[in-house]
């Protein structure tokens, strides 16, 4: 875009200049060529006509002597100028015109007084006057005389003045260019520190902001801008205060929540034991309290884990492991063994955190068995890519976006179940961590797929 | 029955393990600080010291320390998940193992008896190297003919090693193996615990030629 104004710019500058140019220097050639050639003319004229008072008899008859013909040509003769004299029979000539070289126009006029016109000869420019002379009496007299003055040097002074005006001008242009190329430049430098301003606010350099100076249109672009990305600036950072604020409260409620979760899961085994022994609604009650307490307590860890997540102080603990044995052990120590296949080659090793990797793969089948249906399969191939299918109903289309937020409820009216609502996204954040992805797809034949990968 | 030195400072979690690990059928004395703890620990022996991390006074990382210094009995540290430092400071101070609250009774008793757990026996009775002598009956190490004291831990993880020299063995074996924990487990374990017993056996821990590290892999014993 700047280019573009820019490019605009300078044409329209140079244009304006040629333009300006070439008006002068055109208005004065022509002025100066009508003053440099009117001068000629005039001093052709003036000198013929009082060389013609003074040197031709007033009581002339035809015919005249040749001598008489002979005396009024050399009288007028000058340097760069050649005479024709006639009257009518005898003609003298001083150069190589003959009247044969007078104009027709002109010599229709010459009987009504001194008449010129300008013609170019043998290649050069001429400037031929001719009269019939007249007597003191205002009589004609018989005798026409026709002078050739050459306008060589006015046409050479000509030609100088116009290639002059032509340098001029092609200097002016020089001139024009480097003017517009500065011009421009200073124009625009504005725009453009506007142009990166903006571009470094969008990266998200909410600090930026642009130098104002002098009063004219563009300061008032550059003020509003940093007006605008000043209270862009006070947004985010109250927006990110707020988020901050509000993350830190579930990490600090989640904390305190911790100790008490503690103490009741440490009695939970307990009343489940007892509860047998207890009158049956008492029973139901310790049994429903037990249940409750554990899923209170996972519900707190996946929120700490998810605030660790967020707060990006997780860290991870590689090892080189078996993927087919993490795979078994994460399934046979939640006693999914008999729900779960597992197809994943032997010896097949693989670099990660494996107490990271078993969550994800916990999460994983827990959500397949709670969503979907047994036998759940999971197959694995080196890259690293496992998949987790289930043999459920699949994931409807329109929901499949929002599986991995955060207690995300496919159907609203069905209970939560034993789930947190939060395995999924932990599943994903921890995948994240090892650089990794999930995806969430449907089998061809029904059921859901969830496809970790993980970069080697 | 084991004999279970408890140090947690709130009481109801406190009351809470008391109960369950009793239910379990252990003998449980509860202490609520540091100062109690260690001399509890110094007058009567408990089998087993499970410690709460966060302490007022002294705290659980510095109770074990002292604790270690004295003895090699072994401790399980009570932690909240995601404290990583807790953990990795408490390893190195010689804890045996720990646990993330809150905690099933089920699970800790689990820990419990595997820290516990007396070594297997085998065939090989007493296995030489260099001038280390493993004396797998007596559970006794001699280095240079002088005892070397070993945690329960350490003897086992010590024990693993020397039962397949010069063969590497990955963390996740020696988890399973000397903790009990499998592949999902925390590999500090298992490093922690060659610090500890590279100091102890090691002519130069700087720079160790009995117990070597497999990049990327696990620990080694070095053939005789």
């Amino acid at each position: 875009m700047i280019s573009g104004l820019r490019r605009r710019l300078f044409v329209a500058f140079i244009a304006a200049c040629l333009a300006s140019t070439a008006l002068v220097a055109g208005i004065g050639y022509v002025f100066v060529r009508r003053a440099v050639l009117q001068r000629a003319q005039d001093s052709v004229l003036i000198d013929t006509r009082e060389t013609l008072a003074h040197n031709v008899p007033g009581d002339l008859t035809a015919p005249v002597p040749e001598k008489t013909l002979q005396d009024v040509a050399t009288a007028l003769v000058r340097p760069d100028r050649y005479i024709v004299v006639t009257d009518g029979t005898t003609t003298v000539a001083t150069g190589e015109f003959s009247l044969r070289d007078v104009p027709v126009g002109l010599a229709t006029h010459v009987t009504k007084g001194l008449y010129f016109q300008r013609v170019v000869l043998h290649g050069t420019p001429w400037l031929v006057a001719g009269t019939r002379v007249q007597g003191r009496d205002g009589r004609p007299l018989p005798l026409t005389v026709v002078v050739f003055a050459s306008l060589a040097k006015e046409n050479a002074d000509l030609h100088r003045i116009q290639s002059a005006l032509t340098r001029a001008g092609a200097l002016t242009v020089v001139v024009a260019v480097v003017l517009a190329a500065l011009l421009g430049r200073s124009v625009l430098r504005p725009l453009r520190r506007l142009a990166r301003a903006a571009r470094s606010l969008g990266a998200g350099h909410l600090g930026t902001r642009v130098r104002v100076r002098g009063r004219d249109e563009l300061a008032d672009v550059a003020r509003i801008f940093n007006e605008s990305a000043a209270s862009l600036e006070d947004t985010v950072r109250e927006l990110r205060r707020l988020e901050a604020t509000a993350r830190r409260f579930a990490a600090d409620v989640s904390h305190e929540l911790r100790t008490p979760i503690a103490a009741m899961t440490a009695v939970t085994g307990m009343l489940e034991e007892d509860a047998g022994r207890l009158p049956s609604d008492t029973g139901t009650a310790a049994r429903l309290v037990a249940d409750q307490t554990r899923r209170l307590g996972a519900l707190v860890e996946d929120l700490l884990e998810i605030s660790r997540m967020d707060a990006r102080t997780a860290d991870l603990t590689l090892d080189d492991v078996p993927l087919a044995e993490l795979v078994r052990e994460c399934v046979t120590t939640r006693g999914w063994s008999d729900q779960v296949v597992i197809e994943i080659p032997p010896g097949l090793r693989v670099r990660l955190d494996p107490r990271r990797f078993d969550v994800i793969i916990a999460n994983l089948v827990a959500n397949a068995l709670r969503h979907g249906a047994p036998p759940v399969r999971i197959t694995g191939r080196p890259g690293l890519e496992v998949r987790v299918i289930d043999h459920g109903p699949g994931i409807p289309e329109d929901v499949l976006p929002y599986v991995f937020d955060r207690f995300f409820k496919a159907d609203p009216a069905r209970p939560a179940g034993k789930g947190t609502g939060l395995g999924l996204s932990i599943a994903q954040a921890n995948a994240a961590l090892h650089g990794g992805t999930i995806e969430a797809a449907n089998a061809p034949d029904g059921g859901a797929v969830f496809i970790v990968r993980i970069p080697v | 029955m084991v004999a279970i030195l408890l140090v947690e400072d709130d009481p109801s979690v406190r009351t809470g393990l008391e109960l369950a690990l009793s239910r379990q059928g252990h003998s449980v004395t509860a202490r609520t600080t540091g100062e109690e703890a260690l001399e509890y620990a110094r007058a009567r022996r408990p089998e087993i010291v499970v410690l709460d991390v966060m302490l007022p006074g002294i705290d659980g990382v510095e109770v074990c320390r002292r604790l270690r210094k004295a003895d090699q009995i072994p401790i399980i540290l009570l932690t909240a998940r995601g404290e990583s430092l807790d953990v990795v400071v408490g390893l190195e101070a010689g804890a045996d193992d720990y646990v993330v609250k809150p905690v099933e009774p089920a699970v800790l008793d689990a820990r419990i008896r595997a820290v516990l757990r007396r070594a297997e026996n085998s065939p090989m009775i007493r296995s030489t190297f260099g001038d280390l002598i493993i004396d797998r009956a007596a559970l006794r190490v001699t280095r240079a003919g002088v005892d070397v004291h070993l945690t329960p831990t350490e003897l086992r993880l010590l024990l693993e090693l020397t039962r397949h020299p010069g063969q590497a063995l990955t963390r996740g074996h020696l988890l399973r193996e000397v903790w009990d924990h499998g592949y999902a487990g925390d590999s500090r374990l298992v490093d922690a615990c060659v610090q500890r017993l590279r100091a102890k056996i090691e002519p130069d821990p700087g720079t160790p030629t009995l117990i070597q590290t497999v990049r990327g892999f696990g620990y080694r014993f070095a053939a005789p």
